[in-house]
């Protein structure tokens, strides 16, 4: 029952597609304790309404909405600031006195690292499998929205960070919410919005942003290394342990290899689709027409050209984190004398992650005619299909990619994670240290427990997080409309000017 | 006006000798010497979020630390009749130099041979090898 509504209803990024690691006994035991307490706020935090015989979760509407009145709101930024956004991170106005600081392009990079994952690979086969290729121009055009929500979530990070006397500093929503709204006398709100996000915001990185990586790269991986079957508890041992060494031992080392390789299988990932492309050009016109037709008027879709649409605003919500939050803590950390430059930079995570790296996906999928209507060939095994129709082997380089993103992830979400643990709890050594530890069991569990119910309800926390997110933005736009107006003003009478 | 002689510096002992062989030359030319400590930093490498939120913090650290050891050796040679300054920056040590020569109108720049070990050097570019290649002005290697 709980599966099928999962799979149906609320749809999940893999839920449907990717079997858990299975095991019996104890895991089951405790999936039968929890499911009575998880079920309710599951149910309610994806809230789906029938919508043309498709379930809609309500959540995603939330989000949708919200990008667009953004994007409404700042005048289509994302568009008009694009070139802006560009010379930003290309570092055209990073002042050399500056060097040493963290650059637009190292947070860009950051907040990408814990983006761009799982959900680009196998999310997007999920949409395709059950919206068909229309569901990439929904898709695309939720990625373009998002843009205006990440624009405002960013500036407010920055604007609103703490600056410690040690030099360090700590931005995200929590700070946003709690200083921003009591500016406007509305400080017992903010406290209110601020606790709530942090408890979504933990419940978030010890499930999505943990045990479900943990879980579905343990999939990928017991799948070409039939060693590792059934021993889910092994490959948790060994991530938890790599991620303890990283996050409690300080071992940067890890950690800065990682960073260097994702960007790398991203762009092996996004090469080969290039490639892909390139070797089925005459494909191309074919694919594109399937995409514009299929999102209008779409064949052997369950509900039509809605059921595309619900499919594709969802994967793009899933995959790029617009208006959840999470992003804003990793940007907070730039030198920048204006808040809104990192709104710009940050508009370009929705574009790079959605508009470019899934569009990919989803293009490979259409060209190679992986995607056959009846078909049950979904999710990551959809994508992989596709990829090996044309490079054999690229299956391995899949999983490979889907190990190390979800680690990548892992370590952006145990930050995320570990700043609204310190916001309730109070920053401090030993404080940090519990979370830490809790973060690294979570991986073992996550790995070796087919905890169905444990997931979706951290599932749940992640988009939680973008209720109160949302709210705090909505109050708090006006002040990021006077720093945009401020910052244009600059701009126009050269007060603020190239370097280069 | 004064000549400006530009000293590559990394508290190495060839680093020492540089410095050495470059007050030497400014005595007898009666020229000014400028250290400069550079730590390496690019722009574009990539952090964890943890890293992102300390980095303003480990960096003002890592100046200390430069000017720590590049100040002691430049009050030396002041005490020892050079006028000297100096100076620690982020950056890659090849263009910082060039750019500080041409910023600050130096007639040369003189390092010591290599400041850290041989095979990271030669697999990730000498410093030597690019400053002779896109030095500004004439360059001193010195063993």
């Amino acid at each position: 029952m709980l599966k099928s509504i999962l799979g149906a209803g609320l749809s999940l990024p893999f839920m449907s597609s990717l079997a858990f690691a299975q095991s019996d006994g104890i895991d089951k035991a405790i999936s039968e304790m929890i499911a009575p307490i998880v079920n309710p706020i599951v149910s309610t935090v994806f809230y789906s309404v029938p919508v043309f015989g498709t379930q809609f979760p309500l959540i995603v509407g939330w989000l949708v909405i919200a990008a667009v009145v953004f994007t409404l709101y700042f005048g289509f930024i994302q568009f008009r600031g694009f070139k802006h956004s560009i010379e930003l991170v290309r570092g055209d106005y990073f002042d050399p006195k500056d060097a040493g600081e963290v650059t637009p392009f190292q947070a860009l990079a950051t907040a990408l690292s814990g983006t761009v994952g799982l959900g680009n690979i196998a999310g997007v086969g999920v949409a395709v499998y059950l919206g068909g290729p229309g569901a990439t121009f929904w898709m695309i055009l939720a990625g373009l929205l998002g843009m205006a929500s990440k624009f405002t979530e960013c500036t407010l990070g920055v604007h609103y960070r703490n600056e410690y006397k040690d030099g360090t500093v700590s931005g995200g929503p929590m700070y946003y919410l709690s200083k921003g709204l009591s500016e406007d006398g509305k400080a017992a709100l903010g406290k209110f919005l601020a606790i709530f996000f942090s408890i979504c915001c933990i419940g978030g990185a010890l499930g999505g942003g943990n045990m479900f990586q943990a879980n579905q790269s343990f999939a990928q991986i017991s799948s070409i290394i039939p060693f590792f079957e059934g021993k889910g508890w092994l490959f948790g041992l060994i991530m938890a342990v790599l991620v303890g060494v990283v996050i409690i031992g300080g071992i940067k080392s890890i950690a800065k290899v990682t960073e260097k390789i994702v960007p790398g299988m991203a762009i092996i990932y996004v090469g080969a689709a290039l490639i892909i492309i390139l070797m089925n050009i005459t494909e191309v016109p074919a694919a594109v027409s399937a995409i514009f037709t299929g999102a209008f008027a779409p064949a052997a879709v369950a509900g039509g050209a809605i059921g595309a649409l619900i499919q594709g605003f969802k994967r793009a919500a899933f995959s790029n984190e617009a208006g959840i939050g999470s992003a804003s803590i990793a940007h907070s950390a730039v030198v920048t004398k204006h808040p809104v430059t990192e709104g710009y930079v940050a508009l370009l995570e929705p574009f790079i992650d959605t508009v470019v790296i899934c569009t990919m996906t989803s293009l490979v999928i259409t060209i190679t005619g992986s995607w056959i209507p009846g078909n049950d060939v979904t999710g990551i095994a959809l994508t992989s299909k596709a990829f090996e129709a044309d490079i054999a082997g690229f299956g391995y380089v899949l999983a490979i990619a889907a190990v190390l993103f979800a680690f990548s992830t892992m370590i952006s979400w145990s930050y995320y994670g570990l700043k609204a643990w310190t916001y309730m709890f109070g920053e401090g050594k030993a404080k940090e240290l519990v979370f830490k530890a809790i973060f690294c069991v979570f991986v073992v569990i996550g790995a070796s427990m087919s905890l169905g119910p444990v997931i979706d309800f951290s599932d749940a926390m992640i988009f939680a997080m973008a209720i109160a997110n949302i709210i705090g933005l909505y109050m708090l736009m006006p002040k990021v409309k006077a720093l945009l107006a401020d910052y244009q003003e600059k701009l126009a009478s050269g007060e603020i000017k190239k370097i280069k | 006006m004064t000549d400006i002689f530009i000293v590559g510096f990394d508290g190495s002992e060839s680093a020492r000798h540089a410095a050495d062989f470059a007050a030497e030359r400014a005595k007898l030319a009666k020229a000014k010497l400028h250290l400069v400590q550079v730590l390496e930093w690019s722009p574009y490498s990539f952090h964890t979020p943890e890293e992102l939120a300390e980095r303003h913090m480990r960096r003002e650290q890592e100046l200390d630390r430069a000017n720590a050891i590049v100040q002691p050796v430049t009050d030396e040679l002041n005490a020892a009749g050079v006028e000297t300054t100096c100076e620690a920056r982020h950056g890659n040590a090849a263009e910082l130099l060039c750019e500080i020569a041409e910023a600050k109108g130096a007639v040369q720049i003189i390092i010591g041979r290599s400041g850290g070990t041989g095979l990271a050097n030669r697999l990730l570019g000498s410093l030597v090898i690019s400053l002779a290649q896109a030095a500004p002005v004439p360059v001193t290697i010195v063993p």
